[in-house]
């Protein structure tokens, strides 16, 4: 009838399982998925994470420069940072703080100049180079 | 005597989830039940037409947050069994080791919430002290605490180095440890027995007839278990299922309580068993065709029909979840109990209604 009572006297004289939390913060682990943030200088406005973002929480003016970011239908799934040709999406592995409204990230930046690709070789030319 | 209706839900404190239950009661004993779904349908099965196939993982994963896992390992053995993709070893081992995780961890979930339906309120506290270790680990090992987001097509999104592996074996033995020590609570208890043996028996014929899955039909003595299937790479691990015979709510907390350590075995093996290599192959083309899929969630069965046409949206995707196929045996086993005993009844097959609407 009394099975409880031993893990009870136990429970009693162990450290809380709990902690005092505002005061008392467990350090995050590394590499955890919490807020996301864009390295604006960095991107290229290709627009691939808002194509690949399951929750659609991205989009991407190319023309304008805007890189728009819906906090609140992100889900944190990392998606986009993985995808990221620039390496301008990061993910802290602290949580973003609650807000008291719902709100968008938008940052604008000077789209970058199309970097001007090497001039093709004509197909016939560059099978003639390897011979 | 007269016939009263009670409703029981869709907001009981009792249910983690709406679930409406129309009971027919005469002098407190329940004649009749009529359930009624529909308070939670997100329509997330329709969105498999208007989001990509890859981005379909992540839409799965919400059906139910406690089995993310299994749910996202299922859908993506589904695609990649479509497309004829061979999946690395390591992979393979790696969403066993998150999925049993998973597992462990729904089932702590559950026990702590069954043990607050009769009352036991201490109790329930300390399977969900236990479970935040496991919740750490996963924070840790794949970056989100429940709906974990690693499987893709072609493997995993994380790998886990011997360290890592070493720390969660560490985490799993003191979760063992600590289970143990609840083990006679829970089950040789005399209050606690007093509640749940012989209580919303489901014998093996019914359970067998109403087609019920998962640890309510292994608690009447089906020893049916998707694990045990050539899903992933189970059969390189040794595997036996939980089974017992009485099929009352006892025996069913016993299957999920043994389970709870089934699986820290299996995490064990995966992890001594796990091969080197590369956890993730490049995807190219669409799927085409139509396959099925199933595993084995903590709730049971799970199956999912996918069909696809060569583009990048998928045509059809039908997933069916345990609880699904267990509210039929529910329903079978209400009726003559009293309604002292409902929310016992109830919370034993783990009704996970979120899955059950998606």
């Amino acid at each position: 009838m009394f099975k409880m009572t031993p893990n009870v006297m136990r429970n009693l004289f162990h450290k809380k399982a709990t902690r005092r939390y505002p005061r008392q913060i467990r350090p995050t682990f590394e590499n955890v998925r919490g807020a996301l943030f864009n390295e604006i200088a960095k991107c290229t406005f290709c627009g691939a994470c808002a194509i690949k973002c399951p929750s659609q929480c991205i989009s991407v003016d190319k023309k304008a420069g805007l890189w728009i970011y819906d906090l609140f239908a992100c889900v944190f799934c990392g998606i986009c940072v993985d995808i990221c040709p620039a390496e301008s999406l990061h993910q802290q592995s602290e949580h973003r703080l609650p807000l008291p409204g719902r709100e968008t990230i938008m940052l604008k930046a000077e789209p970058k100049q199309k970097i001007e690709k090497t001039t093709k070789i004509p197909k016939e030319e560059r099978d003639d180079s390897k011979d | 005597m007269q016939k009263t209706i009670i409703p029981f839900g869709p907001q009981h404190p009792v249910l983690p989830e709406p679930l409406h239950l129309k009971l027919t009661v005469e002098d407190e004993v329940i004649t009749e039940v009529i359930p009624a779904l529909g308070f939670i349908h997100r329509g997330l099965e329709m969105l498999a037409n208007i989001r990509d196939f890859h981005q379909i993982i992540q839409v799965v994963e919400r059906v139910c947050g406690i089995c993310s896992m299994i749910h996202a390992m299922c859908y993506c053995q589904g695609i990649e069994e479509m497309m004829g993709i061979e999946v690395p070893l390591r992979a393979k081992f790696l969403r066993i080791i998150w999925s049993e995780l998973n597992r462990i961890q729904s089932h702590l979930l559950w026990l702590g919430l069954f043990a607050d339906s009769f009352g036991f309120e201490s109790l329930f506290m300390q399977f969900w002290k236990i479970r935040e270790k496991i919740l750490d680990i996963n924070e840790a090992t794949t970056g989100n605490r429940v709906i974990v987001s690693v499987s893709v097509i072609g493997g995993v999104r994380r790998d886990l180095n011997s360290e890592q592996m070493r720390w969660i074996l560490e985490g799993l033995s003191w979760v063992e440890d600590e289970i143990g020590r609840l083990e006679t609570t829970l089950l040789s208890d005399y209050t606690v027995k007093k509640r749940t043996v012989g209580k919303g028996v489901l014998s093996r014929e019914k359970a067998f007839e109403l087609g019920a899955v998962g640890p309510t039909a292994r608690a009447s003595g089906i020893a049916q278990d998707m694990r045990m299937l050539q899903y992933s790479s189970f059969d390189g691990l040794g595997f036996e299922p939980v089974v017992e015979t009485e099929g009352d709510c006892y025996s069913r907390s016993r299957v999920r309580f043994q389970e709870v350590f089934r699986s820290v075995d299996l995490v064990r093996q995966a992890a001594g068993k796990i091969p080197a290599g590369e956890v993730r192959i490049k995807v190219k083309g669409r799927p085409e065709g139509e396959t099925i899929s199933r595993a084995e969630q903590p709730r049971g069965e799970l199956f999912y029909y996918i069909k696809a046409n060569g583009t990048k949206n998928l045509e059809r995707l039908r997933i069916r979840t345990p609880t699904f196929a267990n509210i039929p045996a529910l329903l079978s086993i209400l009726p003559g109990m009293w309604l002292s005993d409902v929310p016992v009844v109830v919370l034993s097959i783990d009704p996970c209604i979120s899955c059950t609407e998606r």
